[in-house]
């Protein structure tokens, strides 16, 4: 294993080396520019998200990618790819989604879209690292990023009250999840994953091992919100600024199962037997707890946060069914949809938030369709698509991840998760409602085109995959572990 | 009697745990970054035991890198601590309670 740089190397990395600069330059022109120039500045980072997607575009048609680079640490396969893919569009989102709100605070903007993209380039090393070295490290600088965006409202107390709680219990797993990654490395004495498993493939069952395989788990199910990692989900979703709560919705989670399918299919398969069932029992729990909680919300943002906690349980179906191709197909073709939907949904809170945190209560979509009837039929959509419901992106992410179950035998989890599905219907229609049968205050809707055009490709992209499925997976069914 | 890389492993657990009960039991903010750190360090001590016992070197690389990474986790959590000590004007964690559920 040697550790020298060449010119494939800088090749496969553009996207990534592209990003961080582009991130520094932000930085730079935030106090060059100061408050005025917010605007301009929101219009850079969308851009550097594009050219950062070109490139991966790019990269993807390189021969080059075939060979892991750095020492084998980074590599750019198919599966890599579909979730740089998936990190950079919901990066996108998240610019536009963040303009009007960032340029309405009293705070310097530059910071808040510098931060999003290094969180960014962390996300886009996670969904590539082939090391345990490099996951940790990429890991942390998604963490750093968002412990203080989540505190980027810095004068409000809710704010600040979600940073801390996220900054202690982000801490606090990454401390286990290492502990963890230093316990399996005195079993192997390798950090690379292919190394490890091929290590693996002839030790026995240790318990020293036994003991990392479940730390790693915990820090990473952690970061994926699962129960009972979960208790710091509604609180630093209820306290974040609202575009960032959507952000850490899908972006981070996104990246987070990333790695926890690249650790557990190609490093841990072997031990199947040992982590499935620890699995299985945080997935039942995650399904369960989620959807109960979400029933007795009254603020729409806590109540998405626990509908996302009942979502990584479904989520982690996929990482059940590992063994047959369903797993795998689950996982993608469910954050997909997820992405959508749900940065969807959080898109209609920033709409009708007027200032501050009002309009966060399921009280305040109230009479939604007299002020504006495509914003509450795509709310709907949305709801339904989160619910599970054909014709929906959804459904269609449900019934892959359902069937993976079934087929790993863990048919009691899968009648769980359906019966779970049919709970949340009773919270999503309770918005749903709120919406159409309900009046509410008559004050017009003010959108932007930003905004407007967010939630334009959410709903495009909830009803594409929904209606037909068929293009998106054949690419799905491509992106495989390892080409 | 010799050292063996048992008692490393245990120092190194005991280091763990004690950061572990701190983050869970303590109160006050300062005590919990420092029982971060602990649980880092105790990290870095297994890292290199193992590297030692192993004769490989990447344990040690990756426990620089761990302090790289707590040097800047220490960063923000100071900030942190100064951000909620300007709002609450007290570092007591139990004071964030605004949003309950």
């Amino acid at each position: 294993m040697t550790f020298a740089f060449h010119a494939s190397d800088w090749l496969l990395l553009a996207p990534e080396l592209f990003l961080t600069a582009m991130g520094l330059l932000l930085l730079g022109l935030s106090v060059a520019l100061g408050k005025t120039k917010e605007d301009f500045l929101a219009f850079l980072a969308t851009v550097s998200v594009g050219i950062t997607g070109a490139l991966v575009a790019f990269v993807a048609t390189r021969p080059e990618r075939a060979t892991p680079i750095l020492g084998g640490a980074f590599v750019v396969d198919n599966f890599a790819l579909f979730f740089k893919a998936l990190v950079l569009l919901s990066l996108a989102l998240t610019v536009l989604a963040s303009a009007r709100y960032v340029g309405a605070a009293p705070y310097p903007g530059g910071e808040y879209y510098a931060l999003l993209l290094f969180s960014g380039v962390g996300m886009l090393f996670m969904a590539s690292g082939n090391n345990l070295i490099s996951i940790y490290v990429a890991l942390e600088l998604m963490a750093l990023s968002s412990y203080v965006l989540a505190g980027y409202f810095k004068a409000e107390p809710k704010s600040t009250e979600a940073a801390l709680k996220y900054f202690i219990l982000g801490a606090f797993s990454s401390g286990v999840l290492l502990y963890g990654l230093s316990l399996v490395y005195g079993a192997g004495g390798v950090m690379g994953l292919p190394e490890l498993a091929k290590l693996l493939a002839s030790a026995s069952r240790s318990n020293l091992l036994m003991l990392g395989i479940l730390l790693i788990l915990a820090g990473l199910l952690f970061k994926i919100a699962a129960v009972p990692f979960h208790v710091w989900t509604p609180d630093v979703y209820e306290g974040s600024p609202t575009p960032v709560t959507a952000f850490f919705s899908v972006g981070p989670k996104v990246a987070a199962y990333a790695i926890l399918a690249r650790i557990f299919y190609v490093a841990f398969a072997k031990f199947h037997a040992d982590w499935g069932f620890v699995v299985a029992l945080v997935s039942a729990a995650t399904m369960v707890l989620g959807n109960v909680a979400a029933l007795l919300q009254s603020n729409v943002k806590r109540m998405l946060a626990y509908s996302s906690i009942a979502n990584a349980g479904y989520a982690l179906l996929g990482v059940l069914g590992f063994r047959t191709e369903w797993g795998l197909w689950g996982i993608l073709i469910y954050l997909l949809a997820y992405t959508f939907m749900n940065f969807g949904a959080f898109t209609l809170i920033i709409l009708l938030e007027s200032k501050g945190y009002a309009g966060e209560s399921v009280s305040d979509f109230n009479g939604l369709a007299k002020r504006s009837m495509p914003a509450a039929v795509v709310m709907l959509l949305f709801l339904l698509s989160l619910a599970g419901i054909p014709p929906t992106a959804g459904f269609i992410g449900k019934y892959y991840l359902f069937t993976a179950a079934m087929k790993a035998g863990y048919a009691w989890l899968a009648i769980l998760a359906v019966v779970m599905s049919a709970v949340s219907l009773f919270y999503y229609f309770r918005i749903a409602a709120a919406m159409f049968f309900t009046e509410g205050s008559p004050a017009k809707l003010k959108s932007s085109y930003a905004l407007s055009a967010v939630i334009a490709v959410c709903a495009v992209g909830t009803l594409v995959i929904g209606v037909v499925p068929q293009p998106f997976l054949e690419v799905l069914k491509s992106c495989v572990l390892g080409r | 009697m010799t050292i063996t890389i048992n008692h490393y492993l245990i120092v190194s657990f005991l280091l763990f745990s004690i950061g572990f009960l701190g983050v869970l039991v303590r109160r006050n903010f300062l005590t919990i970054l420092m029982s971060i750190e602990l649980m880092l360090n105790a990290v870095n001590l297994n890292l290199i035991a193992f590297s030692r016992r192993l004769s490989d070197l990447t344990g040690q690389v990756f426990s620089i890198f761990v302090i790289t990474i707590a040097a800047g986790e220490a960063a923000i959590g100071l900030a942190l601590t100064i951000s909620f000590f300007r709002q609450k004007k007290t570092l007591d964690v139990e004071e964030a309670h605004t949003m309950q559920g």
